[in-house]
């Protein structure tokens, strides 16, 4: 077993930093948090840890579309130290084996920069658009965890419980084709279902409209993965919105399964 | 040359924003309701001509979603084009953010100005597009319109809004030996409000022949500039100096009269120092009224800071902007406490007439709706984007907040109680220290907010007094700051708010003994600004900090690293004055102790006459389930759902009782409890009590019942009555009579009543201030039309759990439980819901007994404790009947209740019963094999009236054995749901 080393990305406008390290660290990884700045100034390289991590929030004030400038910086910003980019050091590193992670706003920058669904890396082909509420909501939903998907994430489970919280999380496709070899890849992880685990488009068991009810995607490897809802808001018992109902508990909350997978996944 | 960029949604996708916007519209306008869809495009005009469009499309354009058009329509198929741009001067987040977003790809800075442009298919008049965009799509105060027919538009000119100043700083002097009339106009002109008195005061001291001969040393003489005159007028505002609470009161009570030197002193400050004293070694406070919010210990390693604040007159007028303002505000208060803490939750109450109000309204004030979705935005997007959780508040509505709405922001945060070995709470500044401003630079936005908020809302309220707050950059800030706190890089840290840098530097100065600004140095966002202006302007996300000359290289390369702007802009001396330069020259010299002590004491008189007690018997419902749906409907009872989904509530992962709780996830919560230590199962609880409407028959009782609210919601999630503390925060109508003002001496006498009754009560309660606000002139005066608010207190309790798995959340959760109701039930409606319901006026106000209040309170946290109840939830708006209705539908179970068995004082009726208000009553639900133990704890207080039952019904019985009410559960959900849903 080797020690998993990760590293929780922040600033601009991220703001699910402390949460998704306490959910990393609960599941054996040995976890830092680097200011996006402290990337491009060199003092943290992507090249030293094994398991990268973007969390949620509002870069850049999602400004001009969710993660659309933070997609400009991964690809724009040159780390001062190497002269190359963020994008090309996470294009080296997910080569290399590292699991990538993006959450909310975070699968927002991996879609807006092509890395998912990933074929090729570096094409955009899907996007998360506006909710078809057109409001932000935040609320528990269900997950249904596609069986045959290659996620190394989510090995294992069959059905998730999370908050989302999002205005810009209605997953769609460039075109039909794109959509097919997603589902034809079993690249479509994470679907939004009802209180039976069917897939559903009923609102709001599936909040935003996302076609094939998609709320989570993979690449083909199955090792960088994007979801909108948070696992790393159910790191204890007690986030679950009906946990004063529940006669037994356990004391970890379920979301910390997913960074768990990572770090077995990791550390063989 | 300036290129316009249009950006939309490819035309097979779905417009979600067109279709909110077409639904807003036909809210608006139901004679216009528009049939075809509206398409909504971003809309980016760029000043610079060697942008190519390769990268314009990659900085503006989603290509999976969206198509682009450069200097040209992107489509021509619309009846009207509406486009709705900032004003010069007015901050545009998305434009910064657009400039941003092209220096990534050019390397260069393009100033990029961002707009919102909405296609209309239908072919309405022009005149009813003219309102459209007014009243549905842009503000006029901030936004720029335009509006161009479909027929005969090919194309659209760039706009840019430009602040067209001219870089002339002056400093403009002023004689103040002037008669009174021509001082009193002084201020007027200048919106300085300062009264004669005040500025008598002035006219003094700059005329003393040592004042002028010290002036004279450093270029001045008996004159007193622009500069000073502002300075003088923020210090002194009544939003800043709080001159009515401090004021010489000469109080009467039915003909027997009294002097309070001070309402602060003689009821806020004593009631915690009264407080402190009997606690002794368990006295949490840590820092009170002495800082930018109150300060109390969590635990041996962590304190908590909490504020609440107001941004009533800015929400007023734009209430995006306003709100948004208030929220990320208030956040700077805990954030610059001490020496800074780490922000942990937002609590939010708002006030607001009737969102369904029909009448004509009176000139200048926006429509109900308008303002309170406006102000949900606002807030939604300061919470959200800032990443701290909203996780708790209520919404009150009552027709009289028509004029003024009331924003209360709420912020807490977490520090260390010692960093790097010192006292986090203390903050210490010593001479040589720099002055560095941190954070946004500075326009003309928000001057005057100060002295604005301290005056009634009329004619010429000045528009330049509404900021745009921008998120992402103070969230930048804080992150820095942050770091630069943990590293030992600045010694102090304080935030500009009301007053920007006048009020700043000017109470910092105090520490040190004296400051000298240098007004040249701050970076502006455009020139053409005054000195006066850069000192006073509340340009938004600024920190002020002191920082050891030996650390500054240190703090500012960790600044720019992380994309915060800091400028040293002067240093802290021990000069004895307020001192500010201009290119060299002295603009300003004031004594600091004249500054901040010479402000002479108001004096005021109030006047109060008992109210008698009208005895009003109670109207029997025909009807009593149809009654309930009605109460349940009533606005300042049905859920606020729609609300609170759009409030982020549980980011930073320690959410414990959400605002939603129960089966369904759509009960409503008492209060909220986080866990602020991931790592930790200790909890902090937070919670509210507001009850205006009980200022009608008397302020004392208002004030009484809004802490005993907010305690009593505390306590039913499980919160320690050992380990609480409160904030209060009055908005008051003017209590200063005068000819426009004749019945002041009455307000000041409500204001008078509140205060003794919050001292009595806290003292009571034994639950400390910490900190508070006031907002006196919360009122409408425009041509003959005057609009007060009622006279308003929030209280806002912070506290402990000490382990948040033993918190219980209001929902009933078993069949078969047993329901108590702790508490005695008085014919007390007067104000009540159900009588306001009914119109009906008079009756007997609510009481609160405190001791055996805080008694059963003491005995209900017990019983949590060791795990004996299954829910809790607080009697209050609408009384017994819709206490219980909610706690059965959040549930999803139903309950059989026996009227017969509800303990009760006097003569009371059915309805008496199930619509009375008293206070301190607490629904609670427990397994049958714990009743033994909640009846031996509680004795007689606990009355179990009823079961829960698995059939999902409410029935009620009555006295007589009939079933008074005998409704589905899932009937009284949907009435309970309906009135709010935009």
């Amino acid at each position: 077993m080797r020690q998993v080393k990760a590293l929780v990305i922040t600033g601009y406008g991220i703001n699910c930093e402390m949460e998704m390290a306490y959910a990393c660290t609960q599941a054996g990884a040995c976890t830092d948090i680097a200011h996006i700045s402290e990337i491009i100034s060199g003092r943290f390289s992507l090249m030293d840890y094994h398991f990268l991590n973007l969390p949620g929030g509002f870069l850049d004030g999602d400004d001009l579309g969710s993660a659309q400038i933070g997609g400009l910086r991964f690809k724009h910003a040159t780390i001062k130290t190497t002269g190359r980019s963020i994008f090309d050091d996470l294009l080296s590193c997910i080569e290399a084996g590292m699991l990538v992670l993006g959450v909310c706003n975070g699968f927002q920058s991996l879609v807006k920069s092509g890395l998912l669904p990933g074929n090729p890396f570096g094409t955009r082909r899907v996007s998360l658009t506006f909710n078809d509420s057109a409001r932000f909501e935040d609320r528990w939903v269900n997950l249904a965890v596609n069986p045959d998907s290659p996620c190394v994430f989510t090995r294992g489970l069959e059905r998730l419980c999370m908050p989302v919280r999002h205005g810009e999380g209605k997953f769609v496709c460039d075109s039909d084709e794109t959509l097919q070899e997603i589902i034809e890849g079993n690249l479509n992880v994470l679907s939004y279902a009802d209180h039976e685990h069917h897939q559903t488009m009923d609102y709001p068991s599936n909040p935003n409209g996302s076609v094939s009810s998609i709320a989570g995607i993979c690449d083909a490897s199955g090792r960088v993965f994007g979801l909108m809802p948070h696992p790393e808001a159910f790191i204890h018992a007690t986030n679950h919105p009906t946990w004063t109902r529940m006669k037994r508990m356990s004391s970890r909350g379920d979301g910390v399964a997913i960074f768990e997978n990572a770090v077995r996944y990791l550390a063989q | 040359m300036a290129v316009r960029v249009e950006v939309g949604l490819k035309i097979n996708l779905f417009d979600a924003r067109g279709e909110k916007i077409k639904r807003q519209i036909r809210h608006a306008f139901p004679e216009l309701s528009p049939s075809e869809p509206i398409r909504c495009l971003d809309v980016y005009t760029i000043d610079g001509d060697d942008l190519s469009p390769a990268w314009l499309s990659e900085a503006f354009c989603d290509p999976v979603i969206q198509e682009l058009s450069i200097n040209s329509l992107l489509t021509d198929d619309f009846s009207w084009y509406i486009e709705v741009g900032y004003r010069p001067g007015v901050t545009d987040n998305i434009g910064h953010s657009a400039e941003y977003a092209l220096s990534l790809i050019t390397g260069k800075t393009y100033p990029v100005s961002s707009a919102r442009a909405y296609l209309l298919k239908d072919p309405f008049p022009r005149s009813s597009v003219g309102r459209i965009a007014q009243e549905c799509l842009a503000n006029e105060l901030i936004h720029h319109i335009r509006i161009f027919p479909g027929a005969s538009c090919s194309g659209i000119e760039p706009y840019i809004p430009v602040v067209g100043g001219i870089h002339d700083p002056r400093v403009e002097e002023f004689s103040l030996m002037l008669l009174d009339e021509e001082l009193i106009r002084l201020s007027q002109e200048r919106t300085l409000a300062l009264n004669l008195d005040e500025l008598k005061t002035l006219a003094r001291y700059i005329s003393d022949p040592q004042t002028v001969d010290e002036r004279t040393k450093v270029g001045l003489g008996d004159k007193v500039t622009d500069v000073e005159l502002e300075a003088i007028a923020q210090t002194w505002s009544e939003h800043c100096k709080h001159k009515i609470f401090n004021a010489d009161i000469r109080y009467e009570e039915d003909g027997i009269s009294e002097e309070i030197s001070s309402l602060f002193q003689t009821y806020i400050k004593a009631s915690t120092k009264e407080i402190r004293r009997l606690a002794g070694d368990r006295d949490i406070c840590v820092s009170v009224f002495t800082d930018n919010a109150g300060v109390i210990r969590f635990n041996a390693e962590y304190n908590l800071v909490f504020k609440v604040e107001t941004h009533n007159s800015p929400s007023a007028l734009d209430p995006y902007g306003g709100a948004l303002t208030g929220i990320v505000g208030v956040n700077r208060d805990p954030f610059g406490t001490g020496i800074g803490s780490k922000l942990i939750f937002n609590t939010d109450v708002f006030c607001f007439a009737s969102p369904f109000y029909a009448r004509e309204l009176p000139p200048k004030i926006l429509h109900p709706r308008r303002i309170f979705e406006g102000v949900r935005e606002g807030v939604e997007h300061g919470g959200n984007k800032s990443g701290i959780p909203t996780v708790n508040g209520c919404i009150v509505f009552d027709d009289r907040y028509l004029g003024k709405p009331l924003v209360y922001c709420g912020t807490a945060g977490i520090m260390p109680a010692r960093i790097r070995g010192a006292l986090s709470h203390i903050k210490k500044i010593v001479p040589g220290d720099l002055i560095v401003m941190s954070g946004g630079r500075i326009g003309k936005d928000g001057i005057h907010g100060a002295t604005f908020s301290s005056e009634e809302f009329h004619e010429a309220s000045p528009t330049s007094a509404v900021q745009i707050g921008d998120p992402i950059t103070q969230k930048k800030l804080t992150d820095f700051l942050l770091k630069a706190r943990d590293a030992g890089l600045y010694r102090a840290i304080t935030d500009n708010g009301a007053g920007g840098l006048s009020s700043s530097v000017g109470e910092m100065a105090q520490m040190s003994g004296g400051c000298l600004i240098e007004l040249d140095k701050p970076p502006l966002k455009y020139l053409g600004l005054h000195p006066w202006e850069i000192l006073l302007s509340e340009a938004q996300e600024r920190m002020t900090l002191a920082v050891d000359p030996e650390n500054l290289s240190s703090f500012l390369a960790l600044s720019s690293q992380m994309g915060v702007e800091s400028t040293v802009i002067g240093r802290f001396t021990n000069s004895g004055y307020f001192h500010c330069t201009f290119d060299g020259k002295t603009v300003a010299y004031l004594s600091l102790d004249f500054l901040h002590n010479g402000l002479p004491q108001m004096k005021l008189a109030a006047r109060w006459s008992s109210p008698v007690i009208t005895e009003v018997s109670t109207p029997e419902p025909h009807d009593h389930a149809g009654t309930l749906k009605e109460m349940l409907g009533r606005l300042n009872i049905c859920s606020k759902e729609y609300v609170v989904r759009q409030y982020d509530h549980e980011v930073q992962g320690g959410s414990v009782i959400k605002p939603l709780v129960g089966v369904a996830c759509d009960g409503p919560s008492d209060a909220a409890v986080i866990r602020p230590l991931l790592e930790s199962n200790e909890g902090v609880v937070v919670s509210n009590g507001i009850v205006p409407r009980y200022s009608d028959l008397d302020s004392y009782h208002m004030t009484a019942c809004s802490l005993d609210e907010a305690l009593r919601n505390y306590i039913c999630v499980g919160g320690n009555p050992n380990h609480w503390a409160c904030l209060d925060n009055f908005c008051w109508c003017d209590p200063v009579s005068s000819p426009r003002n004749p019945d002041g001496e009455f307000k000041l006498a409500q204001l008078v009543r509140a205060n003794k009754a919050l001292y009595e009560y806290t003292v009571a309660f034994s639950c400390p201030l910490i900190s508070g606000k006031d907002s006196m002139k919360n009122d409408y005066l425009i041509g003959d039309v005057k609009i007060s608010i009622p006279p308003t207190i929030l209280i806002s309790v912070i506290g402990k759990i000490d382990d948040v798995r033993g918190a219980v959340s209001m929902d009933v959760k078993n069949p078969s439980d047993l329901v108590y109701l702790l508490g005695v039930t008085r014919k007390e409606l007067g104000a009540s819901e159900y009588f306001s319901s009914l119109g009906i006026t008079g009756g007997q106000v609510p009481t609160v007994r405190a001791a055996t209040a805080r008694n059963r309170y003491r005995l209900l946290h017990k019983a949590i404790s060791q795990g004996l109840v299954s829910s809790a939830h607080d009697v209050s708006d609408g009384g017994l009947a819709v206490c219980l209705a909610e706690t059965s539908f959040a549930g999803g179970l139903g309950l059989r209740i026996d009227l017969a068995r509800v303990p009760s004082e006097g003569t009371l009726s059915e309805t008496d019963l199930l619509y009375s208000e008293s206070s301190s009553r607490i629904l609670i639900t427990v397994s049958p094999d714990r009743a033994q133990q909640i009846e031996d704890l509680f004795g007689d207080d606990a009355a179990c009236i009823g079961q829960v039952i698995s059939e999902p019904y409410l029935t009620i019985v009555s006295r007589n054995r009939h079933p008074l009410i005998d409704e589905d559960i899932m009937t009284l959900k949907a009435a309970w749901h309906a009135p709010l849903d935009f």
